[in-house]
């Protein structure tokens, strides 16, 4: 009744509107952490930007090309205007535009992480799931001490592990890199959504897909470790507070089999908890694929930010810390907005 | 609900010996490795890249280190970098916290648009970008850990004393005329110290995992340091063929994080029912 009267359409909006206006202040907050922590190197990049052997001269000339010898707040100011016409420098070490750089770079790395939170989900729910159903027996048992090894893994140890394993040993999946570049120059994946996989499936290019498959999927297995396993514990926690609902204790004693009053009543309770943890599993999962990119040579984000660093590319550096905190942002601010439209108890300030 | 019952302190007291031998190897290392000197030492030609056995008994590395004696050295820095980024970050997240939730008003505001900052930023990216402007090492990798972590603490203790600082019991301390220093010393932080310390206990496992991370990427403890990280990150050409030299250290890894997981779970279970921490990296 409540949720009539208040008007369900404005309320929304203007919250979303609020969220949106606090997370760009947000984002504006990272880039001036980030460039003033990534000017603090006592690095000169125009030395980098004009190589070993540049004159004096000419690394003053360059200095001043890229704006560095004006007052680091002047430098800020003039980033933050050029990121919001999306120019977010030159990087020092490519010479190419950073945006284009990681826009290149983004679709492989995305498709790592959001096959990894598949395959995560795809696990984790479950696990979580049959652990309630058998509360204190066996398969709880399982699920907790599996849920716990799995989130403790070393990713990269896991990455080396299963490369070496099924990769080296068996020969079951390819070693590394995203593709067979003779399978994708024999069948040129037609872009639509970005994603390679993705669009080879939707264009039905069964050959590219195939070998996209296999290489993605290592990777995303490894990925997939600690969202199974956080999600399998946060399912049950919740679901086990459910179970305490006086309506999921009437909906027992009315007979239900325990089936219905898990899949159907408790699991209802429990989707909150589990949605808001999303947006940290995402966050996380998408520099882990840093990790998982550097063993298995996966042409992405954390490649690039690899050697961004080790050069001390600062518009580089600031530029991947940007793009993942604005994921991040936006998946936090998705969920959010996904649970306030979904779910009336949540009170929209 | 069989939360907290006698299993319960079974596993409680399980947990604290894990927990004991872990600092017993950090301390005793220099008695219970088998051969001491290879923990930095330098390259012991006549034993390359032998397999377990009864005399190494997690084989030798490719310079004739037994990757025994450097997996038990290993106890004294990842672990070690771990606790004190936890503990630093508790007192300033703290501090923080505390002043923030219980004055309100523009401190509260400054302070948690700036955590919405730091939080914006994954740890292991931010962690990342500072390791780099430090110089690698221990110190610098717990310096860059602390500042990517304690804004977690400072929003967790802030909840907490802002939902006690309107109470009736904060305010009879301000009208018996205590200070603010008291009050919320003795008075509105025992209320967090709870969850809280179910929360720093999990997180010593999330921080080594991110410290041997960084590790692996060659921004913490370098060469000949036996870190747990730093080895596995070493061990990569010999993966196939020598196995041994990087899944022990990646191994202890993993056992020391889930111990600590697992205790702050242990802790849950019996001081704190309603909060399952978070395992976050």
């Amino acid at each position: 009744m409540k949720r009539a009267r208040n008007g369900r359409g404005l309320p929304v909006i203007r919250y979303a509107a609020r969220r949106t206006v606090l997370s760009a202040l947000v984002a504006l907050g990272v880039v001036v952490l980030t460039y003033l922590i990534a000017r603090v190197v006592p690095s000169d990049p125009a030395g980098v930007w004009a190589g070993p052997r540049a004159s004096a001269a000419e690394r003053a000339r360059i200095r001043a090309e890229l704006g560095l010898d004006r007052p680091v707040a002047e430098q800020i100011v003039s980033y933050v205007a050029g990121v919001l016409r999306g120019d977010w420098g030159l990087s020092v070490l490519t010479h190419r535009p950073v945006l284009t750089d990681l826009l290149t770079l983004l679709p492989n790395s995305l498709q790592v992480v959001l096959a990894g939170l598949v395959i995560g989900l795809a696990v984790g729910l479950p696990a979580g799931l049959a652990a309630v159903r058998w509360h204190g027996r066996t398969p709880d048992r399982l699920v907790r001490s599996g849920a716990l090894l799995s989130a403790a893994i070393p990713t990269f140890w896991l990455a080396l592990l299963l490369q070496t394993l099924l990769a080296s040993r068996l020969g079951l999946l390819p070693i590394a890199g995203s593709h067979d570049r003779a399978v994708l120059a024999a069948h040129p994946v037609t872009t639509v959504t970005g994603l390679p996989l993705l669009d080879a499936v939707l264009t039905g290019n069964g050959a590219a897909a195939a070998d996209l498959f296999d290489h993605l999927l290592l990777p995303a297995l490894v990925v997939a470790s600690y969202p199974a396993a956080v999600v399998a514990r946060m399912v049950r926690a919740s679901l086990l507070d459910a179970a305490g609902e006086p309506h999921i204790q009437m909906v027992r004693s009315l007979g239900f089999p325990e089936r219905t009053v898990l899949g159907r009543f408790a699991l209802r309770l429990a989707w909150n908890p589990v949605l808001q943890l999303l947006a940290l599993i995402f966050g996380y999962s998408l520099v882990n694929t840093f990790l998982v990119e550097s063993v298995f040579d996966y042409p992405g984000l954390g490649r690039y930010a690899a050697d961004a660093v080790q050069s001390l590319d600062t518009p580089a550096v600031v530029g991947v810390t940007l793009l993942v905190a604005l994921l991040y942002l936006a998946a936090n601010l998705a969920v959010d907005l996904a649970q306030a439209a979904l779910d009336p108890r949540i009170t929209l300030r | 609900m069989t939360r907290g019952t006698g299993s319960g302190r079974t596993a409680l007291v399980l947990v604290t010996a894990g927990v004991a031998l872990v600092v017993l190897v950090a301390l005793l290392a220099p008695l219970l490795a088998p051969y001491p000197a290879d923990a930095t030492g330098g390259t012991e030609t006549g034993r390359i890249l032998r397999p377990p056995s009864a005399a190494h008994w997690f084989g030798t590395d490719e310079l004739g280190r037994d990757v025994f004696s450097r997996v038990l050295y290993g106890a004294r820095v990842g672990p070690v970098v771990a606790a004190a980024v936890v503990t630093v970050s508790l007192l300033v997240g703290t501090a923080a916290g505390l002043v923030a939730g219980y004055f309100g008003g523009w401190i509260d505001e400054a302070l948690m648009r700036l955590t919405d900052v730091f939080l914006a930023v994954p740890a292991l990216l931010l962690a990342l970008v500072l390791a780099t402007v430090l110089t690698p090492g221990p110190v610098g990798l717990t310096v860059a850990l602390t500042v990517t972590w304690w804004p977690w603490y400072a929003r967790l203790v802030r909840g907490e004393a802002a939902s006690v600082a309107g109470r009736p019991y904060t305010e009879a301390c301000r009208a018996l005329g205590l200070g603010h220093r008291r009050t919320l010393l003795r008075h509105v932080l025992p209320n967090a110290s709870t969850p809280l310390l179910v929360q720093a206990s999990t997180d010593v496992g999330g921080v080594l995992l991110v410290t041997s991370a960084l590790s692996f990427l060659g921004l913490g403890p370098q060469p000949p340091t036996p870190d747990w990280g730093l080895m596995v990150e070493q061990s990569q050409n010999y993966f196939t063929t020598q196995w041994w030299i990087g899944t022990f250290p990646g191994l202890a890894i993993m056992l020391v994080a889930a111990l600590f997981f697992l205790l702050g779970d242990v802790l849950r279970d019996r001081l704190d029912p309603r909060h399952t921490p978070r395992i976050r990296p």
